[in-house]
């Protein structure tokens, strides 16, 4: 089987397409990219292949194989080919991976592109955190758009969003610290899962014209960063930065009106 | 006394939550013996906080003192640090296993939250998950298949990381005016499989009980 072909349907501005392919890229294994074109009008390969979620990234494994949920891929290509290993060895250590892993997707995650599809098909929703005692908060996935408003968003609001946001951004940041990998010596599933900080956030930020993560506020993390995009594997499938930049650029106007209408209105 | 409980194990849990029965139910399955500690989430406790510090929730698995959080993770951890226990994920099959992963994920991304907005919402808010909750269980109900369980012919990850919803399954027929029954016969009849397990029928508090608890929630909160 794993002689068999592999392809990844992926999306050049997702953070979650570069995981699947940074994890082959790591493994030395082999791959046929096929890039979706726009993600408003998604293809048939894609639709066929997830259609529980019709997101990228997925990972097509010979003819019978689809593995979707970019962390789940990141496992599989662990666990179905040699190489390096991704995880670490130690089943505790292999947790507290798989809870930072996590923590990135619910607290801190920035993808434009996945928060742009779920406003326009209506499912997204600011929840107010609702810490009522005994009762599990719902809408903890949501916590993660906190990040993207803190982005667009404005004066008070955009004051709320980031004070959160910097938070568990340390947070992150304890975990690479004394490293030069969240995953120790060799970049790991850790890394993988943190790249939209490494390579996607500047970016943003630069877009936005705000300055979330300094090298004086977070001196590993941007260390992290600079060894992250410059390693030999990842750096074949990083997108290229210009182009990144010149697509969010477009989309900028875009990207405000969506906070806009996704910030929750102020209190009374 | 204290040095021979670091060397077991310890759950930190509250009694109605289905993530915390996960945990449950997977380290019964597993012949692992623990000490199970009811939190009060109204006033937690000093062991939680330091247990939890970034998320502050329940469960949390505690061993030899070390430990490890979010249900779904729990149990994978007990897959791996007790390997001679009758395994959740299927052994040595890459794909088994990211295919288990993958609907694991599915109800953990779906199932609590939609339902929440059940019992919550009104008017279009509350329609719509209606029309949510009824899709949701169709598509794990295909995800089934013929099976008995989801892993196939042996009780596993997916079964675990669902199971406990089974309970709830009462509260969200009322809530939203619906039948899993009629909707998912086979859903309902792995639910009841499900229940005949030892694991199960021990973890599990009656359908009515979480009912109880959601009316009381919402008395509290002032939502009628």
């Amino acid at each position: 089987m794993s002689g068999s072909a592999v392809k990844v349907i992926g999306f050049f501005d997702s953070p979650f397409s570069h995981r699947a392919e940074a994890a082959l890229c790591l493994k030395g294994v082999p791959y046929e990219l096929i890039q979706e074109k726009d993600l408003r009008n998604k293809s048939e390969l894609l639709l066929q292949h997830n259609p529980v979620h019709k997101k990228v990234p997925v990972l097509l494994h010979g003819d019978r194989r689809a593995v979707c949920e970019s962390l789940v891929i990141v496992e599989y290509v662990d666990e179905a080919f040699q190489g390096p290993p991704l995880l670490p060895a130690d089943p505790a250590d292999r947790a507290a991976a798989r809870f930072w892993a996590r923590f990135i997707d619910d607290k801190v995650t920035v993808n434009p592109v996945r928060l742009t599809s779920q406003v326009s098909s209506g499912s997204f929703e600011v929840v107010n955190r609702d810490r009522s005692n005994g009762v599990h908060v719902p809408g903890r996935r949501q916590c993660s758009k906190a990040f993207w408003l803190a982005m667009w968003t404005e004066g008070e609001v955009q004051r709320g969003f980031v004070k959160e946001i910097k938070e568990n951004l340390k947070l992150l940041e304890g975990q690479v610290k004394g490293k030069r990998f969240f995953g120790g010596d060799a970049v790991g599933y850790l890394d993988v899962a943190a790249s939209a900080f490494a390579h996607w956030l500047p970016v943003c930020e630069e877009v936005a014209g705000v300055s979330l993560v300094t090298a004086e506020e977070y001196p590993d993390l941007c260390r992290w960063a600079k060894e992250y995009t410059s390693h030999d594997a990842v750096k074949r499938c990083l997108p290229d930065r210009e182009e990144l930049l010149a697509r969010f650029s477009a989309r900028k106007d875009s990207f405000v009106a969506m906070a806009r209408s996704m910030a929750p209105a102020p209190e009374k | 006394m204290a040095g021979e409980k670091k060397q077991g194990l310890q759950l930190l849990d509250f009694w109605v939550s289905p993530f915390g029965q996960r945990c449950r139910i997977a380290l019964d399955e597993k012949g692992l013996s623990y000490e199970y500690l009811e939190q009060d989430l109204a006033n937690k406790s000093e062991l939680l906080l330091r247990a939890n510090p970034v998320h502050k929730k329940i469960p949390v698995l505690l061993h030899a003192g070390r430990p490890v959080c979010e249900s779904l993770i729990i149990v994978q951890y007990l897959d791996e640090a007790f390997p001679a226990t009758p395994a959740l994920l299927p052994a040595g099959d890459p794909y088994a296993r990211a295919q288990a992963r993958f609907w694991a994920d599915y109800v953990d991304k779906k199932l609590y939250d939609c339902g929440t907005r059940l019992w919550k919402l009104k008017g279009d808010g509350h329609a719509q998950a209606r029309t949510e909750m009824v899709e949701i269980l169709r598509t794990l109900e295909g995800a089934l298949g013929e099976g008995r369980f989801f892993g196939g012919e042996a009780f596993g990850f997916v079964d675990v990381a669902l199971v406990p919803f089974t309970s709830w399954f009462l509260t969200y027929e009322r809530f939203g005016d619906l039948s899993v029954e009629k909707e998912c016969p086979k859903l309902a009849a792995w639910a009841k499989r499900c229940a005949e397990r030892p694991s199960v029928a021990k973890n599990l508090y009656p359908p009515e009980k979480v009912y109880e608890f959601i009316c009381g929630l919402k008395k509290r909160f002032g939502i009628e």
